[in-house]
């Protein structure tokens, strides 16, 4: 598993016991901040602007740049906020690194309340986290007693503090503007940009807002340097990142690679590969809305630009891996539900946009869709993409667009021929017993929950489609693989 | 101002080059210019949401929406790329989706701003069909007695909940639920009024859709520009008038008081003007009943019974709900007829000591500011005042203060509703104010915050006023306030490191036997620390009736001629007799409380009792009643058959504002018009007709002026600080007093150079705590405060005959703590008697933290509670005002 990874930020992750700072201390913790202490703040953004870092909470905008902006801006005051909200479904890249090694991450903090003059910094951390709140929380503790946080932190009479807010627990709490109402007690929901959290954020203060995982690596580099940072990387995408590799895969996990790494040493070199005895099908990048690539697309290289040309995003770092069971539309279908049920309500694209998606999609999976519908897909989700006013909208489009882009004769499968290739959706398959395979053991028809199974003990069974309801409960119980997943005989077609 | 340039950028718009302002957004550009860009969630108040996706725009070859967008230099700004386009028409199209009740057909009309929209772009009804249909939307809540919302058609543009929260300061609703179930309201499952909601209908004015709407809403034939009647904001309305009706009331978004903005009185409050039960004919007592006679009945009558009472003998109580060329008139009749100065009016029971203490330390008793400049304060201090209820539209610039980052202190025994807003709140024992403003001088003084140069320049009598610091130390402090030292000490430095900082007051701090000294503590505190005669600082009295300022202006008090021209000034009664042609009085008259009480001793025989209602207004009450029942002639001049009215021998039936011309001037001092927009209702007349009638019957002269505009020429022509104010001069914007003459533009902050006093200096004045009439002890244990309903208006005889406001709040409550709540076994509901030496009165117990434990507090708005029965009339020595603010009190249950 380790083959192709490369353990940094990750580096104590497992390996030391972050309940003590000594431990972490011991490893080189605080060292970066130390490092930044001693530099003149126009080094300390140099510094940061040659390592390359970009966020890595998603959009992957340049560290140095909001930083600067953050600095510039006059004010009495300014924060630094940690997003630790981690929202989407199946992540958990964020929630490791708090729990295995706090330390780093207010570490970062530190460095960025330094470089930008802030003395405050909030961690918005999800409130479904209690291991990782309870060990930052002890963290912060101790680094306050060894004077590493606390009222000298940043120097003699330059403070430091670090306070934890528990999410709200909505996804969208996880954009940057919401995050921000969300502390200030307010509905978190986003708002327009500009103004930017750097120059107007929390309370109406410039207030720099990055990702756990971008504070950690903010701290490696000021303890290395940046040319250490920048020895991994493509041109424009720099360093390492994790990653929860998960789906079909033989070995899922956290894994942590160089950027530009291609999916396909990642998938089969560090994953081992689809799992079972199946085929890899698709790919798909960013979390819930992600796009999904197709085998095709396997050698391009993982960084910003690249997922972004092919259709996909970078995201927080979720990758998950598909075989030929997954119907690519009822994918789309299963991520728009998702959109649907987290957007926030407040613009009119998302809102109502992501949510015509979803009919359609139904319409679609269900043999109600029509060729002007793949159309009306493709129309709607540009019309999402490109007018909702946050990230949530702005992307939820991904996987229908992507899977339209790549896998569109799965969609005109679906309406023209009223099947479904992959034979996952339940409106376009029947279940059929195999007699010569049926050995008559009985379990299917007891499971059953409609009664549809026919047959005495030791003799062949068969199904009654009439009143089957495709629930798949004899076909993955059936001991002998005699059950098969057919197309269903369509009825006269009104639409085509 | 002057010499700070606004910076500007040139842009290209479609092609077009155009300088803008920098700080400008691309969509204020362009709709500047003439260039639409569909816009649903932009208001021109409040900040951008970027909510409705409407606006987009290419900026330099990127898609960006314009509500948000700034102006930046050289760039180019181009509405009509096929991005914008496709984009625009996309997010159109799911909107009119969902817009039940379609796009093409909607009823709203040309009042919808999407349907305009949908039309500016085309909209293809084929192109609709593709979409899936939405699921039916929530039933609509029709919770509120004046407006509805109706979720069907919300497009959630966000304006409502954004102007509830940035305009209005209360927050009560929001988006509830989340995605496609999203609506607006307070919280899932309840009703728009579950929340805090006070009804002032601001979200519903601005609604582009027409989903939140007024009920029985009538477009009226025409409109008339006026200014309100209720509270001493003096917002401009516009009245809708259809045949003889008042139907409608929208603000004038011109009219630099409100600017555009109501309260839920302003706005829904007129339905008393048409009443069935308006008095709309004179009435005469005969045989003990009133019984309807002719107008010249009636005025021969008053006249020769005026006659009659002549001099000392008669009193009048003027009301400041009059206009000022109406006020004028009467004081003139009551000084040139009746050879008298015993006339009076309402501001002795609410601002008297503003006008007697601001008189002595700064020269003139009004706000020294003005209501907009409040806004830009860093710092107010709002003491005594429920602003929120009483100036709800003051209020609003206490709340835009804050939005942009200025401080606020509340100081007020109750937790009133302002307190949210607060950064810091002292909650002082009733009656304590002088001591808390004395502690928070002393840490001023004591920590050198206070500004030594502007107290030589500008000020006399420091030194003394610092020695009577001494008598505040901590402790003593602590003790008579109640309030922890180190709370007196956060305020006075936050008071004094965040200027400007202005003070607001009003009856919290007046109505107090030392209401005089409350005031001079106020007014010291202010030139401590150099804010009066600063834009944005000063002592800020707020006047609590339409016309109370110009009440005290025009003289409608006993020891002042119009402007404040003292009686007792020889070279100022000559002027006025010369021009008045008549003898007039050296000695001050008598005030409101000793009119009625000089009934009693044979003093007063005949009382002119004009717009206004003792019976509940005054401390005391049913010793005023008594007053009334036994003095030899009462004339009654009102809309409605009072309780005062009652008592009258002869009711003489009036117009109320919306049938007459004048003016009001209102609590920052700014003159503004009244326009007739009905005729007088029945056969009423207006308060300056039927004045200068009976002063016609009884032979007088110099009282048959043509029209209002013609008494402000009189008024102008005698009174130096009205000097340059006529009608024609205040059609806009009114004009702020003073203005001495016709080249003058009014005055927008008082004393920025000198203050109007002999020596041209203010004066800082010793003081001495001097503990409250009336103290509770075991007989009475409780302190009863009173205070006033947002929904109501004085004795609410015009309040109640509206039936959404009846409905809003229907009766008197008796706010208590639970603590208190708790010893006498009473819970919110509950029946319980209130008895104080003087009376006893029965309403229902509201159980709330609002009232500090050991006080409750009752409004004066109900006839049915008369809370004033209660009130102590023990006045302070100066102004005379009644300590109506504190009393002792007992209160048990009714079982
Ligand atoms: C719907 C939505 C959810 C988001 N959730 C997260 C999150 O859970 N964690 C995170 O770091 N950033 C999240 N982001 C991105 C943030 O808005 C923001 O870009 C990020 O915190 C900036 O930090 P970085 O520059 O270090 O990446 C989310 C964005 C959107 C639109
Ligand atoms: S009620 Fe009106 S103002 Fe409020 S969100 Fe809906 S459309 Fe906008
Ligand atoms: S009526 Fe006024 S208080 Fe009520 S919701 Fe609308 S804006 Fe807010
Ligand atoms: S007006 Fe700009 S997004 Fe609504």
């Amino acid at each position: 598993m380790m083959r192709g990874q490369v353990r940094r930020v990750l580096r104590n992750c497992g390996v030391i016991d972050p309940c003590d700072i000594r431990h972490a201390v011991a490893r080189g913790g605080y060292a970066g901040l130390e490092r930044a202490r001693g530099m003149d703040p126009a080094a300390r953004l140099t510094e940061l602007e040659r390592s390359g870092l970009r966020g890595r909470g998603g959009a992957g905008f340049p560290v140095a740049r909001k930083w600067k902006t953050c600095a510039d801006t006059p004010s009495d005051t300014r924060y630094v906020v940690c997003n630790a909200d981690e929202g989407d479904p199946g992540a958990f890249m964020n929630r490791s690194l708090l729990e295995g090694d706090p330390h780093s991450v207010l570490e970062g903090m530190a460095i960025a309340g330094l470089t930008v003059g802030a003395a405050e910094g909030i961690i918005y951390c999800r409130a479904e986290y209690p291991l990782a709140l309870a060990r930052l929380r002890l963290a912060i503790g101790k680094a306050e007693e060894a004077g590493l946080l606390g009222p000298d932190a940043l120097g003699p009479g330059r403070p430091f503090h670090i306070r934890v807010k528990e999410g709200a627990g909505a996804f969208v709490c996880g954009e940057e503007t919401a995050l921000l109402a969300s502390i200030e007690g307010r509905r978190g929901t986003p708002r327009p940009r500009p103004p930017f959290p750097a120059v107007s954020g929390l309370w109406g203060r410039p207030t720099t807002i990055n990702n756990v995982e971008t504070l950690a690596s903010a701290a490696l580099i000021f303890r290395n340097d940046a040319a250490w940072f920048a020895e991994y990387g493509t041109a424009k995408s720099k360093g390492t990142k994790t990653f929860a590799l998960v789906g079909n895969v033989k070995r899922p996990g956290l894994v942590e690679v160089p950027l530009g790494t291609t999916l396909r040493q990642m998938i089969f070199d560090i994953g081992g590969g689809v799992a079972g005895d199946h085929r890899f099908k698709a790919v798909q990048t960013g979390g819930p809305s992600g796009g999904c690539l197709p085998e095709g697309s396997l050698d391009i290289p993982v960084d910003y630009e690249s997922l972004q040309a092919a259709g996909t995003i970078m995201g927080s770092g979720g990758v998950v891996v598909m075989d030929e069971r997954t119907c690519m539309v009822d994918f789309a279908r299963y991520f728009l539900d998702f959109a649907v049920d987290e957007s926030c309500g407040k613009c009119g694209p998302c809102r109502l946009g992501t949510h015509q998606l979803l009919r359609i999609l139904e319409d679609i999976t269900q043999g109600r869709g029509t060729e002007a519908d793949i159309e009306l897909l493709e129309e709607l989700g540009r019309t999402v993409a490109r007018g909702s006013l946050c990230g949530l909208g702005t992307s939820a489009p991904n996987p229908v667009l992507s899977t339209l882009r790549y896998f569109r004769d799965e969609y005109v499968a679906h309406v023209r021929s009223r099947r479904c290739p992959a034979h996952a959706c339940r409106d376009y398959i029947s279940y059929e017993i195999d007699e010569s395979e049926c050995t008559g053991c009985t379990v299917c028809s007891g499971l059953c929950p409609v009664q549809g199974i026919s047959g005495v003990r030791k003799g062949a069974h068969s199904i009654d489609s009439a009143v089957c309801i495709r629930c798949g409960v004899c076909s993955n119980s059936c001991n002998f693989g005699a059950v098969h997943t057919v197309d269903r005989a369509q009825p006269q077609d009104a639409t085509t | 101002m002057s010499d700070e340039r606004i910076r500007t950028v040139r842009v290209t718009l479609d092609g077009q080059t155009i300088e803008a302002a920098a700080s400008a957004t691309v969509l204020d550009v362009a709709l500047a210019n003439g260039v639409f860009i569909p816009h649903l969630c932009h208001h021109p108040d409040l900040r951008p949401a970027g909510a409705c996706r409407l606006c987009f725009v290419d900026v330099d070859g990127r898609m960006v929406t314009a509500c948000n967008a700034p102006v930046v230099e050289g760039a180019t700004i181009r509405t009509n790329t096929d991005a914008v386009k496709t984009t625009v028409r996309g997010a159109v199209e799911l909107l009119l989706v969902n817009h039940h009740r379609g796009a093409v057909d909607c009823e709203e009309g040309d009042a919808c701003e999407l349907r305009k929209i949908a039309r500016f772009i085309g909209i293809d009804e084929v192109r609709l069909a593709r979409f899936r249909r939405p699921e039916p939307a929530p039933p609509v809540d029709t919770s509120n007695p004046f407006f509805e919302y109706d979720p069907g058609i919300c497009v959630l543009c966000g304006i409502c909940v954004r102007t509830c929260d940035e305009v209005v300061g209360v927050s009560a609703i929001d988006f509830v639920r989340r995605g496609v179930h999203t609506t607006i309201g307070s919280a899932p499952g309840a009703k728009w009024m579950d929340s805090d909601c006070v009804s002032c209908g601001e979200c519903v004015v601005r609604c582009p859709t027409g989903s939140l709407s007024m009920r029985d809403s009538e477009v009226p034939e025409r409109e008339v520009r006026t200014t309100c009647t209720y509270c001493g904001c003096g917002c401009g309305i516009h009245l809708g008038v259809t045949g003889g009706r008042i139907v409608s009331a929208r603000g004038v978004r011109e009219n630099p008081s409100n600017e555009g903005r109501l309260c839920v009185k302003g706005r829904f409050g007129y339905g008393f003007v048409n009443a069935p039960d308006r008095l709309k004919k004179p009435l005469i007592r005969r045989d003990g009943v009133l019984v309807e006679a002719s107008w010249d009945e009636a005025l021969d009558l008053v006249a020769a019974k005026f006659t009659e009472h002549r001099g000392d003998a008669f009193a009048a109580i003027a009301s400041a709900k009059l206009t000022n060329e109406e006020n004028y008139v009467l004081q003139k009749f009551v000084r040139a007829v009746q050879g008298t100065n015993n006339v009076d009016h309402c501001a002795r029971l609410c601002h008297s000591p503003t006008v007697a203490g601001l008189v002595q330390s700064l020269g003139s008793g009004a706000m020294t500011g003005t209501t907009k400049d409040l806004g830009d304060s860093r710092c107010i201090l709002a003491i005594g005042t429920n602003t929120t209820a009483a100036h709800p539209i003051v209020a609003l610039q206490v709340v835009r203060a804050v939005h942009q980052g200025g401080k606020l202190i509340v100081i007020n025994p109750r937790e009133v509703d302002l307190a949210r807003h607060a950064d810091l709140v002292l909650r002082n024992r009733a009656g304590s104010d002088v001591a808390l403003l004395m502690g928070m001088m002393r840490v001023i003084v004591d920590e050198g915050l206070h500004d030594p140069a502007y107290i030589a320049a500008r000020c006399d009598g420091f030194d003394e006023f610092r020695e009577s610091l001494a008598r505040f130390d901590a402790a003593t402090v602590e003790e008579l306030t109640g309030v922890p030292f180190a709370q007196v000490a956060a305020a006075a430095r936050m008071y004094a490191t965040n200027g400007p900082a202005s003070i607001l007051y009003a009856m919290g701090i007046t109505q107090h036997t030392h209401g005089t000294d409350n005031v001079l503590a106020v007014s010291n505190l202010a030139l401590l620390t150099g804010n009066v005669g600063r834009t944005s600082g000063g002592v800020n009295p707020l006047r609590g009736q339409s016309n109370v300022q110009g009440a005290c202006d025009m003289g409608a008090l006993p020891n002042v001629f119009p402007g404040y021209q003292r009686v007792d000034r020889p070279e100022v009664r000559e002027k006025f007799e010369r021009a008045w042609g008549a003898r007039l009085d050296d000695m001050p008259g008598l005030t409101h409380l000793e009119i009625l009480g000089g009934v009693t001793g044979g003093r007063i025989r005949a009382i002119y009792l004009v717009g206004e209602n003792p019976a509940l207004s005054e401390a005391d009450a049913n010793h005023a009643r008594h007053a009334m029942e036994e003095v030899d002639f009462l004339v009654v001049q009102d809309i409605f058959l009072t309780e005062s009215a009652e008592y009258a021998d002869v009711v003489l039936p009036a117009a109320t504002f919306a049938e007459k011309d004048g003016t009001f001037t209102n609590t920052e001092r700014r003159v503004q018009r009244v326009r007739r927009a009905i005729d007088p209702v029945g056969d009423s007349r207006t308060d300056l007709w039927i004045t200068s009638e009976i002063a016609r019957r009884m032979g007088a002269a110099g009282f048959d002026h043509a029209s209002a505009a013609d008494v402000m020429d009189e008024i102008a022509s005698l009174t130096p600080i009205y000097g340059g104010v006529t009608h024609e001069r205040i059609e806009g914007s009114g004009i702020q007093w003073p203005c001495p003459d016709s080249s003058h533009a009014g005055t927008r902050t008082l004393h920025t150079e000198r203050f109007p006093t002999a020596s041209g200096r203010a004066r800082f004045f010793a003081l001495a705590y001097r503990a409250p009439d009336e103290e509770p002890d075991a007989e009475f244990p409780l302190v009863l405060t009173t205070e006033r309903s947002l929904y109501h208006y004085h004795t609410s005889t015009m309040t109640r005959r509206v039936p959404g406001l009846e409905q809003l709040r229907g009766e008197e409550l008796v706010e208590m703590h639970p603590r208190d709540a708790a010893a006498l076994r009473v819970s919110s509901g509950d029946q319980v008697r209130v008895t104080s030496r003087r009376g006893e009165v029965v309403a229902r117990a509201l159980v709330t933290e609002v009232s500090p434990p050991g006080t409750i507090s009752m409004t004066f708005h109900f006839h049915e509670a008369p809370t004033n029965v209660l009130t102590n009339a023990a006045f302070d020595p100066v102004a005379k005002i009644p300590e109506t603010k504190v009393c002792a009190v007992r209160v048990e249950a009714v079982r």
